[in-house]
């Protein structure tokens, strides 16, 4: 197999990254729902963190396992 | 803990040094982010030894690959911040910068021009002005691109730089070393590869650090037609929200334009000049695999080009119906100590973004910042290799050694945008700078491209001399006007013209004296073979047919589609 052939695809570090953004992002929404911050920003009730970070998470987990090495042609 | 000032009073007072400063999970992310861009730089390096690969990726990238590169390294700081601004100083006409001023010209690079580029097998713009118009011509478009990319790419450190000290109030040298140096590692490490692939990564941040604010900003503004009605009280009932009804008068809108340098300026000369002959973008297309990817590849672009201005232009209009304080022109905001109108993005990313969003938001910018600088350096370490340094210094020398060299040029291209982007910082305006650029350089360069392309009588001599006096007409209308500022109702015809309105015109003046030079010595001068012309002029080059494969799998068929799209947002903003 060729160098080209074995490379791994960029959409499969991009995986990797959403995945993480996404459990620090939703992971911080939720430990804010606990410990409050003490200057809110604009529209906080809206819990952007949580719903953002868990779309990310689930987008990052479905490129990690569509693009994943073995899985990749 | 954030610290937002925008629960503060101070906000509308005595202004403090930055918006905000990040948690630890803030930081985090940014230096994940880092990490990746340059871990993707390393692994990339074993897949890069030849010219081929360390210069045009390869040759071997998908459609969608090249068509997001493609439009991600013109989504630099100037887009996202500086239309951003633009948007809150101009209202939605700044919207034109993505359609009229993007959209029929993505489209006619990819259908018409594309063939002729790919087809070619040139390493470069200036490369096919060579194959075309012969060495001249190349020399003179190399080294004003060089030029013109270094310059860029000052300003793009620059920007970026402004942000970090804006936003987190980080030192602005130290923002620029930091940054600057971790494109040169990744590009020099991977050449064209390393920074197509980073892009891609970098247009999906963007997109994923920048989409809330509109969102978000919509719900608190009641949505579009309360956002509208706000603007309109906020501002004494001018009209920002309309994109063609406030052109037919210089004094009827906030740009100072009329439709006609919208159109004929932006629209033909400034947009067709950018997306067809800037080797930034051009490059990331000729990367492509086969000639419907490259074909296909600017169609991709131009439909996320279209989707861009939800991201960057609707901030600014937010920002224009929401913010409680009025944000003010660089010059006044230094003096004063008060947020210029460059500032809207990072100003409503602190609104809306807490711990972790705003970490995200911050990488977008950086992520922007950075595709914008690497494809700048990756397109002058090719111009500079392939059409300066081996045609005119070292002709004879191995492939490897022009990889080294390439390397080299990277960082070498790096630290001199470095001292640019010094130089840089004088300068109060930086979207207006830029567009006084584009109509140096690039207006004439797609005069000549043009008929280059489309009439086999242009001649060597007329290329040359057509591009040559294009390019000096258009300097020598800047100075005219820099020394004797009453030479605008010439220039821009309008003494109401403002400097945007004024880079338009320049632009068109000099297109049309690169066209009618290049014609006039055409037609006096001795014109190539047709057999030299092969593959090069319509006419005398077999064009690839797309009629045997199914109507979804045709360019032309998406880019009837994406220009239908155009028209009809055209209607609805009207």
């Amino acid at each position: 197999m060729s160098d080209r052939a074995q490379r791994i695809s960029i959409w499969f570090f991009i995986g990797i990254l959403l995945f993480i953004y996404g459990i620090l992002i939703c992971g911080t929404g939720i430990y804010e729902l606990f410990v409050p911050p003490e200057h809110p920003v604009v529209l906080a009730q809206l819990r952007p963190a949580i719903w953002w970070g868990g779309l990310l998470l689930l987008l990052g987990a479905f490129y990690c396992y569509h693009f994943a090495p073995g899985r990749s042609k | 803990m954030l610290n937002f000032l925008f629960q503060r009073p101070l906000l509308m007072a005595g202004m403090p040094a930055r918006l905000f400063s990040l948690s630890s999970v803030d930081l985090l992310i940014i230096i994940l982010y880092f990490c990746f861009v340059l871990g993707i730089g390393f692994y990339l390096k074993k897949f890069t030894r030849t010219g081929e690969d360390f210069f045009l990726a390869g040759r071997e990238m998908t459609a969608w690959i090249a068509g997001l590169s493609f439009l991600s390294a013109n989504l630099g700081s100037l887009e996202l911040m500086g239309w951003a601004g633009a948007s809150y100083q101009y209202g939605i006409l700044a919207a034109h910068w993505y359609w009229i001023g993007a959209i029929p010209a993505m489209l006619f690079l990819g259908i018409v021009m594309m063939p002729f580029y790919y087809i070619s097998k040139t390493h470069s713009v200036p490369g096919y002005l060579k194959l075309r118009f012969g060495e001249p011509a190349r020399a003179l478009s190399a080294v004003s691109f060089g030029f013109m990319t270094v310059l860029m790419s000052g300003i793009n450190m620059y920007a970026m730089a402004l942000v970090m000290k804006v936003v987190l109030g980080w030192n602005i040298y130290f923002s620029i070393w930091v940054s600057s140096l971790t494109v040169a590692i990744y590009v020099a490490l991977g050449g064209l590869l390393s920074a197509i692939l980073n892009e891609v990564l970098q247009f999906i941040l963007i997109w994923a650090g920048s989409l809330l604010i509109p969102v978000i900003g919509l719900i608190e503004a009641g949505g579009w037609h309360n956002m509208v009605q706000r603007i309109s009280h906020n501002l004494g009932g001018a009209d920002y929200t309309h994109m063609w009804r406030t052109m037919g008068s210089f004094t009827d809108n906030p740009m100072g334009i009329h439709w006609t340098g919208i159109v004929f300026g932006l629209g033909w000369v400034i947009s067709f000049g950018y997306w067809t002959t800037d080797f930034l973008v051009v490059q990331r297309v000729l990367s492509a695999k086969d000639m419907r990817s490259a074909q296909l590849a600017p169609i991709i672009g131009s439909a996320f080009k279209m989707m861009v201005p939800f991201i960057v232009i609707l901030p600014g209009l937010l920002g224009l119906a929401l913010l409680p304080m009025k944000l003010l022109p660089e010059a006044q905001a230094i003096a004063t100590g008060g947020h210029s109108y460059n500032e809207v993005l990072p100003i409503m990313l602190a609104r809306y973004c807490g711990p972790g969003l705003l970490g995200l938001g911050i990488t977008a910018l950086i992520a922007g910042f950075m595709s914008g600088m690497a494809g700048n350096v990756s397109a002058f370490a090719t111009v500079w290799t392939y059409d300066i340094y081996r045609p005119f210094l070292k002709k004879v020398k191995s492939d490897q050694h022009f990889v080294t060299v390439g390397r080299w040029c990277t960082i070498l291209g790096v630290l001199a945008s470095i001292g640019t982007a010094y130089l840089v910082m004088h300068f109060a305006s930086i979207m207006d700078y830029v567009q006084a650029l584009f109509s140096f350089f690039i207006a004439p360069l797609f005069g000549t491209v043009l008929l280059g392309m489309l009439w086999k009588r242009a001649t060597p001599a007329g290329g040359f001399w057509g591009l040559l006096a294009g390019t000096l007409s258009s300097i020598s209308m800047w100075a005219w006007v820099w020394i004797d500022p009453t030479a605008l109702k010439y220039i821009a015809l309008s003494t109401h013209a403002r400097d945007m309105a004024e880079n338009m015109y320049r632009a068109l003046w000099s297109w049309i004296v690169c066209v009618i030079v290049t014609v006039v010595v055409s037609l006096i001068t001795r014109p190539k073979e047709d057999k030299e012309l092969e593959g090069l002029v319509y006419g005398l080059t077999k064009l690839p047919s797309s009629s045997h494969l199914p109507l979804y799998k045709r360019p032309m068929f998406w880019a009837a589609v994406v220009a239908g799209v155009f028209v009809v947002l055209q209607i609805i903003f009207w």
